[in-house]
């Protein structure tokens, strides 16, 4: 017997990582990663890095998934997902959000929003193909992108520009490898949202260099000084792009990890082939409960939204009044504070705030490129935690300046 | 009955989630301006809309013993003035503290507080029962407040979110 002897050296864990895949092993733990761990075992924290709703799904949603187990529903769906909560999907974009999709062969129901991601890169990609990613953006973007064989090239944007993606930004990150450009307004981590005006240039390049896109607007919802943009609803771009969402935010779904992605029946074909083979279907049961939210829950989501959008009021204000520059977030749940005066890194300033405040924010470096000299500050908490987070930085930051 | 305006509304929600918000932390909740909001606060406390500010005690954490009961009641109407005035003679006593006209196989539900079985027990049968009106009292003790106001009585209700997450 032959014994590849690089690998074969016993029960020793560090040898064993020679049989992974060179794509994996070369992927970074996520910032975000690292400062869990330096979070984890501290006492007394008031947390502002969940990127998460502070509600629990709203309980008509769990009595009706409760309900279905109860009556047996445990078998699983079609692959593509429920018919009666695909055609509630896009009866729901077509009335929210301007965007029409044939439930029958352009909506797929995902296990979250994540594996319409990974499900889009999966089917789109060639190795080497580049994949455009404006920053600071959600942390899995470029990971997955290097998962699926693609070279992730971000497009740095900053807050001179309010976050928000430019077309010549855009157009001199574009190579002939160009392939893909992933979305995300509004934007995890800084706030930023994306108007029609804002919208039509980029749609231009993307034409003209025959871009696809991934859409991911998880927080289309939560969208409040403007009307939220679907970037599929600009002109010619609905069959070169690839809408992603779920009901995580908006339903505060988080954990029931339910998404959808919809778009042109050939791309959702091939997406389908490869959730068929992974996943098979989403659960059944969470099925039931987003069916559920779609039908009777919208009530539930603006009381949500517009609770989110009165403590964005309050800790914008409240890091000015810092002298934490804050830019006006119009969407999601974060505050993306610049931290710069302090003269502290993103990392230095978060540390120390969790360990001399108390209070935990993520490092905008977690985010990718431009997020050095930010921190992301979620307010989906309560308004007596963000009161005394504020009072609590307010002290830190005294002392630093 | 006058409609509400959607501000005024969003003052009621805040303050009925804590009425110890103070006016600058609405202004900054709702994006007004803090004259606004005080000026919304006095319009409603003029028109009674808002009657009071109270604090919701959970009893059941104290040691000092309270008895709760609501008491169905079946009354004659008056003529003339219905079910209003026998409704007043009954919520005149400081043991009573609601009372509402109900549909359905009695007229009144009654709530009462008292400091024991027998203090509760005392007021149906030496006050309630022996008015006029009076048909029938049906009573039953609360024997524990699990919600009240909308206000959940949950031990330390739990973040179980994760402390960080992307």
């Amino acid at each position: 017997m032959i014994v590849n002897q690089e690998r074969s050296t016993g029960n020793d864990n560090k040898s064993m990582s020679s049989y992974l895949a060179t794509g994996v092993k070369n992927i970074q733990p996520s910032g975000i990663r690292k400062f869990f761990d330096l979070v984890s075992g501290n006492k007394d924290i008031i947390t502002l890095g969940v990127g998460e709703p502070d509600f629990v799904t709203p309980w008509h949603v769990r009595e009706a998934c409760v309900y279905s187990l109860e009556r047996g529903f445990t078998q699983y769906t079609s692959n593509a997902g429920m018919p009666e909560l695909r055609e509630e999907i896009s009866r729901y974009l077509e009335k929210g959000f301007q965007v029409s999709y044939d439930p029958k062969d352009e909506v797929l129901v995902t296990v979250g929003g994540s594996e319409a991601i990974d499900l889009a890169l999966r089917a789109l990609l060639e190795p080497g193909d580049e994949i455009l990613v404006p920053e600071p953006c959600y942390i899995s973007y470029s990971p997955i992108t290097s998962i699926s064989g693609g070279i992730p090239v971000g497009i740095e944007t900053t807050a001179d520009n309010h976050f928000k993606l430019t077309a010549e930004d855009l157009q001199a990150k574009i190579t002939p490898k160009s392939k893909v450009l992933i979305l995300c307004y509004p934007s995890n981590p800084t706030g930023a949202t994306m108007t029609y005006e804002d919208w039509l240039p980029i749609a231009k390049v993307v034409e003209e260099n025959d871009l696809i896109v991934i859409s991911d607007e998880i927080y289309a919802e939560l969208t409040y000084d403007g009307t939220h943009v679907s970037f599929p609803s600009m002109p010619g771009m609905r069959d070169r792009t690839i809408l992603v969402s779920g009901f995580s935010k908006a339903f505060a779904m988080t954990g029931w990890r339910m998404g959808y992605a919809c778009a042109h029946p050939d791309l959702i074909g091939a997406m389908t082939k490869i959730h068929q083979y992974t996943v098979m279907c989403a659960p059944a049961m969470g099925q039931v409960a987003a069916l559920e939210a779609l039908r009777n829950g919208l009530g539930e989501k603006d009381r949500m939204v517009e609770s989110y959008n009165q403590r964005r009021r309050m800790i914008v204000q409240g890091l000015c009044e810092i002298g934490l520059d804050c830019h006006e977030p119009q969407g999601a749940f974060y505050a993306f504070p610049s931290i710069k005066r302090t003269g502290l890194s993103s990392e230095e300033f978060a540390q120390r705030l969790l360990t001399e405040a108390k209070v935990a924010a993520v490092p905008g470096t977690a985010f990718g490129s431009g997020g050095e000299g930010f921190i992301r500050c979620s307010y989906a908490t309560s308004i007596a935690q963000l009161d005394e987070a504020l009072k609590r930085m307010g002290k830190f930051v005294e002392k630093l300046v | 009955m006058e409609e509400l305006s959607p501000f005024k509304l969003k003052v009621l929600d805040l303050l009925k989630e804590d009425a110890r918000r103070t006016p600058a932390l609405l202004s900054t909740l709702l994006g007004a301006s803090e004259e606004e909001v005080k000026e919304a606060i006095a319009e409603l406390e003029r028109d009674h809309v808002i009657v009071k500010y109270v604090t919701v005690v959970n009893w059941g954490k104290v040691e000092e013993e309270k008895v709760y009961a609501q008491i169905e009641v079946q009354i004659t109407p008056e003529r003339g003035r219905g079910f209003e005035g026998i409704a007043e003679r009954i919520y005149l006593f400081p043991q009573v503290k609601s009372v509402y006209l109900m549909s359905g196989a009695y007229d009144l539900l009654v709530e009462v507080e008292g400091r024991s079985l027998r203090e509760v027990a005392n007021f149906v049968s030496e006050k309630l029962s022996p008015i006029d009106s009076v048909l029938s009292t049906k009573t039953n003790f609360i024997l524990k407040k699990y919600k009240q106001d909308g206000i959940i009585f949950e031990e330390n209700p739990e973040d179980k979110r994760l402390l960080i997450s992307p």
